[in-house]
């Protein structure tokens, strides 16, 4: 299968130590694969299926904030304190994906100079693509005109 | 062509979304020139004004025009009522051009009422499909409500057809987040691809961006642009954007001609 996502973003090298650390593991259609608050001690390369991340609204139903697709990483709280999902997420479909154990990775990233300058600046780059996407969105383009403009 | 409008009847108006329709209008007398997937008409209300609408269908010589309710004027088109008389002058602007797309890939990326110009393109594309390689479809909306043509998706059938929204509601069990997001779905090889795109122009840099980054030559991104179009015989000056007048130069312009002057703050 050709890689894509963090695969494709990695030289071979890192990317086959990486991969000696990856499990397969499948999810049905809705489950839950990790919840907000909790800890975030594993993260996720989804080969195929759909994951909505959501976010917990206090006397409503949970409200989606983006959905992932085939390629893309799941889950980057595990890098950083205080190591908690501030996310919810739940497969929209059967999903097929790799999973990591955060540990074991940011273990061999010590010892690998190389996988971790491209693990961070892979992670580093989705975050930012997250954060230009939500910003965006804050501008309510789709909706009536000015509804977006501050004041 | 025509500077004066000719008038036309409204045989239908339908609700799309709370506060846009969709017209269908036939001439009354003298029909004009056909239009092209990505001109624009100027729909004239009696006694309230005119404004330019991009053609969202061509069938059996009616034209039809999805419009949204933001002005005076807009407002009024959205009222009338079936059997009700417009004028009409068009077809004015350049058209998507889907004939220079052929043997391509085609990627046709919309976002919000941007669907409207893309629809008949759409069609022309399902149509012909020995014409063109794998045809795409990606939709953005600010929600599930706020989708036009909901029942047409479904119909178009062989395309991949993507949709998604900003803000999705209890019942909307598809994708959210912004519409770029559904490229990496889309089948397409970026070099020989030609790309169809329009939306509020922050989704068109971002969209743009994008589809280069991926390999799209700007050349075949074609991009709708949208201005205070008044005379749009190129002759007031309202719709200048550099050095192009979009009611003659536009709206269907190439990215290589566009991102440069959507860079520019305040043209």
């Amino acid at each position: 299968m050709k890689p894509t996502g963090l695969l494709a973003a990695l030289p071979e090298g890192p990317r086959e130590r990486l991969m000696e650390l990856g499990r397969e593991v499948s999810f049905p259609a809705g489950a839950r694969i990790f919840e907000e608050g909790g800890r975030a001690d594993h993260f996720w390369v989804i080969r195929d299926g759909g994951v909505n991340l959501d976010i917990h609204v206090p006397g409503r139903r949970s409200a989606v904030v983006e959905t992932l697709g085939a390629g893309r990483l799941l889950g980057w709280s595990w890098l950083c304190p205080p190591h908690q999902w501030h996310l919810g997420a739940e497969a929209t479909s059967p999903v097929h994906a790799w999973e990591f154990d955060a540990s074991e990775v940011l273990a061999l990233c010590e010892r690998d100079p190389e996988l971790d300058h491209a693990l961070l600046t892979y992670v580093v780059e989705v975050i930012g693509r997250r954060l230009r996407a939500a910003r965006t969105r804050l501008l309510d383009l789709y909706g009536p005109y000015g509804s977006g403009s501050p004041g | 062509m025509t500077a004066v409008p000719l008038p036309y009847r409204v045989v239908s108006n339908r609700p799309e979304t709370t506060d846009t329709r969709t017209l269908t209008l036939r001439p009354v007398g003298e029909a004009l020139p056909a239009f092209a997937p990505g001109q624009f008409a100027m729909l004239y209300a009696f006694g309230v004004g005119e404004i330019p609408v991009s053609v969202a269908g061509l069938q059996d010589g009616a034209l039809t025009h999805t419009l949204r309710g933001v002005g005076a004027v807009s407002r009024a088109l959205c009222a009338v009522r079936p059997g009700t008389q417009v004028g009409v002058r068009g077809p004015f602007g350049t058209g998507w051009d889907l004939p220079a797309a052929t043997g391509r890939d085609l990627l046709v990326v919309a976002g919000g009422i941007g669907l409207a110009p893309l629809r008949p393109l759409v069609q022309a594309a399902l149509s012909t499909p020995r014409n063109h390689g794998r045809l795409n479809i990606l939709i953005g909306a600010r929600t599930p409500e706020d989708l036009l043509y909901r029942s047409e998706p479904d119909a178009w059938g062989r395309p991949y057809c993507g949709m998604t929204v900003d803000r999705a509601g209890p019942e909307w069990t598809g994708h959210v987040g912004v519409v770029t997001t559904l490229l990496d779905q889309a089948a397409f090889t970026p070099h020989e691809t030609t790309a169809f795109v329009c939306g509020p122009e922050v989704m068109i840099r971002a969209t743009g961006r994008e589809l280069l980054h991926r390999g799209v030559p700007a050349q075949h991104i074609r991009v709708s642009l949208e201005r205070n179009m008044h005379c749009a015989t190129g002759h007031c000056g309202h719709c200048q954007l550099g050095p192009l007048l979009l009611c003659r130069d536009g709206p269907v312009v190439g990215y290589d001609r566009a991102e440069p002057l959507l860079a520019v703050r305040e043209l």
